[in-house]
């Protein structure tokens, strides 16, 4: 259970925090600036309130109103920052035994073994900081983080420095630790591939202030989140179901009640629930059956609202059996169709815009 | 060299043991002032540091004639110290107490600059790991400071060895009890027919010196090496 209820006057807006989320991964999502990594000082106690509250799990961390404010050391929060700020002098395994034994033995529950092979770092552990690439140091950093036992895990854009390929290795460890350690987790980003990814609950921050809250699916559903762009900013987060993997053509069925979605790539075990973050950019409308076309997943649905904006509209479309999807096209378009409020639509989405890595599970 | 007279070792001797005296008594106040002037905030800092580079700065007999009135026998702190059975003035422990105190803010410099290099997100890491300040700063903030610790040591033996004009105000030039090197050739200097042995100890203080320089740069850049710089 995590409890934030965070307020400070910054000199250029004042930052009024408050969320809650049971367990798993806190998405805190917004642009550079907005408040991110000034709300992470004050839950991880590298910088003080002007009032307010930190509870995890029952314990308080900070409280204004009782004058309660535990130091860094003593409040077991793991941290994870852009640069994986591992000891330079130390090697990977002391840098990874570093705050075992500063653990309460009895909540020492996290083994060396266990944190190795997850993050698959045996190879690492003789060497020095200095001799691991990006990728490598991060994983070390979340290691280390996790074996000091924390009662939260604290990561500020972890893998911001990481190219793609990086972080396409790199984020289902997160997902690992959320399902194998059981650690409540906050992911601060301004990546919305990784935040639909990974997380179970997203606050949206805006110059300071909470604009947005709830699931993925609720957050990104169409609107344009962080506002700045109206035309690339716009997206759709579908729940859709894992299903039979092709391999010969290397494409992952993703069910919805109202059509399927081809993934080029994996995504997890048949059955299970995967998000996938569709950018409005890359969905076609179509009237009746779409003939020839190399665009092979398609959903249906009825249009609910357009919004139009100079030559181009957005189009709000139910999607039949539920869920939402916002597709941009052009004014004419819509007008050449016929389309308005209440038609029927095929929505097509082109498999090669569905990116595997922001397939959250 | 062969030619030293017993009284030039003597002084060799006497140089060497008050300057190892000075910069090692002198090292946990060197480390504590250079962290606290680099990470801490405290009223009264820019006073300290004031204080600290003081030495640098006054004429050597000032600096010796203040230790006179506070540490000699009818001086401030002389006869309660003198009640203890610590004697300073005239004895080689007041010439090792002139000497780190001469030596003390070329310490302080070089070792400050160490601390503050060091990535403040390292000691926060070492925090949230749960290490308690003290821990962070034995575990992290001082190994990561080593080499410019050696540096400020190196430097403090180095004005040691070098140490004049506030030691013999201080504790005079006493031959076999306070005639370090530099006192050693200022009275040859003084002496007719004193040239041989003032030149004799030029040669050995020069030895000595650059020896210290080198093996600081030597031991200096072995840490380096080990640390290596990026985390």
């Amino acid at each position: 259970m995590i409890d934030i209820d965070l307020h400070r006057r910054l000199p250029t807006f004042a930052l009024d925090v408050a969320f809650r989320n049971d367990a798993g991964i806190t998405a805190l999502f917004g642009r550079s600036g907005s408040g991110k990594s000034m709300t992470i000082g004050m839950i991880a106690g590298l910088a003080r309130p002007d009032s307010g509250h930190v509870r995890i799990g029952g314990t308080v961390l900070v409280d204004t109103t009782a004058k309660t404010f535990v130091p860094l050391h003593k409040r077991r929060i793991g941290l994870v920052f852009q640069d994986a700020h591992l000891f330079p002098h130390l090697s990977v395994r002391k840098n990874l035994a570093f705050g075992q034994s500063f653990a309460p033995k009895a909540e020492r529950t996290i083994g060396l073994d266990a944190v190795v092979e997850t993050l698959g770092i045996a190879h690492l552990l003789g060497r020095r900081p200095a001799k691991l690439s990006g990728g490598e140091r991060q994983r070390v950093a979340i290691g280390r983080a996790l074996l000091a036992c924390p009662r939260l895990l604290l990561f500020d854009e972890p893998f911001a420095a990481l190219d793609r390929q990086r972080k396409l290795e790199v984020l289902p460890l997160i997902e690992r630790l959320r399902d194998e350690f059981k650690i409540p987790i906050i992911y601060v980003s301004h990546a919305m591939e990784e935040v639909v990814r990974l997380a179970t609950h997203v606050v949206v921050l805006d110059a300071g202030k909470v604009s947005a809250a709830g699931t993925p699916e609720a957050v990104f559903a169409g609107a344009s989140v962080l506002g700045e762009d109206r035309r690339f900013g716009r997206s759709t987060v579908l729940s859709t179901v894992v299903g039979d993997h092709d391999a010969a053509y290397g494409l992952t069925a993703l069910h919805h009640p109202a059509g399927t979605l081809w993934l080029a790539g994996m995504a997890g075990p048949q059955g299970a629930t995967a998000r996938v973050l569709v950018h409005a950019t890359d969905v076609t409308l179509a009237v009746g059956a779409p003939g020839q076309l190399s665009t092979r997943s398609t959903l249906s649905g009825t249009i609910t609202a357009l919004d139009p904006d100079g030559a181009l509209a957005a189009v709000e479309i139910a999607l039949n059996g539920g869920g939402w999807l916002v597709a941009l096209a052009t004014r004419r378009a819509l007008d050449d169709l016929a389309l308005s409020v209440g038609s029927a639509v095929s929505a097509l989405v082109k498999t090669v815009a569905l990116d595997e890595g922001s397939v959250g599970r | 060299m062969g030619d030293l007279s017993p009284d030039d070792w003597t002084a060799i001797a006497l140089s060497l043991r008050i300057a190892v005296v000075a910069t090692l008594a002198s090292l946990p106040f060197g480390v504590a002032v250079a962290y606290a002037l680099a990470r801490w905030r405290f009223p009264g800092k820019a006073l300290l540091n004031g204080l600290v580079h003081l030495p640098l700065v006054l004429p050597p007999v000032v600096t010796g004639y203040v230790l006179l009135l506070w540490f000699g026998r009818r001086g401030v702190f002389g006869p309660a110290l003198a009640d203890l059975g610590i004697v300073l003035s005239f004895r080689w422990t007041g010439a090792a107490l002139a000497c780190a105190v001469m030596g003390f803010p070329l310490m302080v410099r070089a070792m400050r600059l160490s601390f503050e290099s060091i990535d403040r997100r390292l000691e926060a890491a070492s925090g949230s790991l749960g290490a308690s300040p003290l821990w962070t700063f034995v575990l992290i903030s001082l190994p990561l400071a080593i080499p410019g610790i050696i540096v400020g040591a190196i430097l403090a033996f180095a004005r040691s060895l070098g140490e004049f004009g506030a030691t013999i105000t201080f504790v005079s030039n006493i031959p076999g009890e306070t005639q370090t090197i530099a006192a050693a050739i200022y009275t040859d200097t003084q002496a007719p027919g004193g040239d041989a042995a003032a030149l004799r100890l030029t040669l050995v203080s020069i030895v000595i010196s650059l020896g210290a320089v080198m093996a600081s740069e030597f031991v200096q850049r072995r840490v380096e090496a080990r640390l290596a710089a990026h985390g």
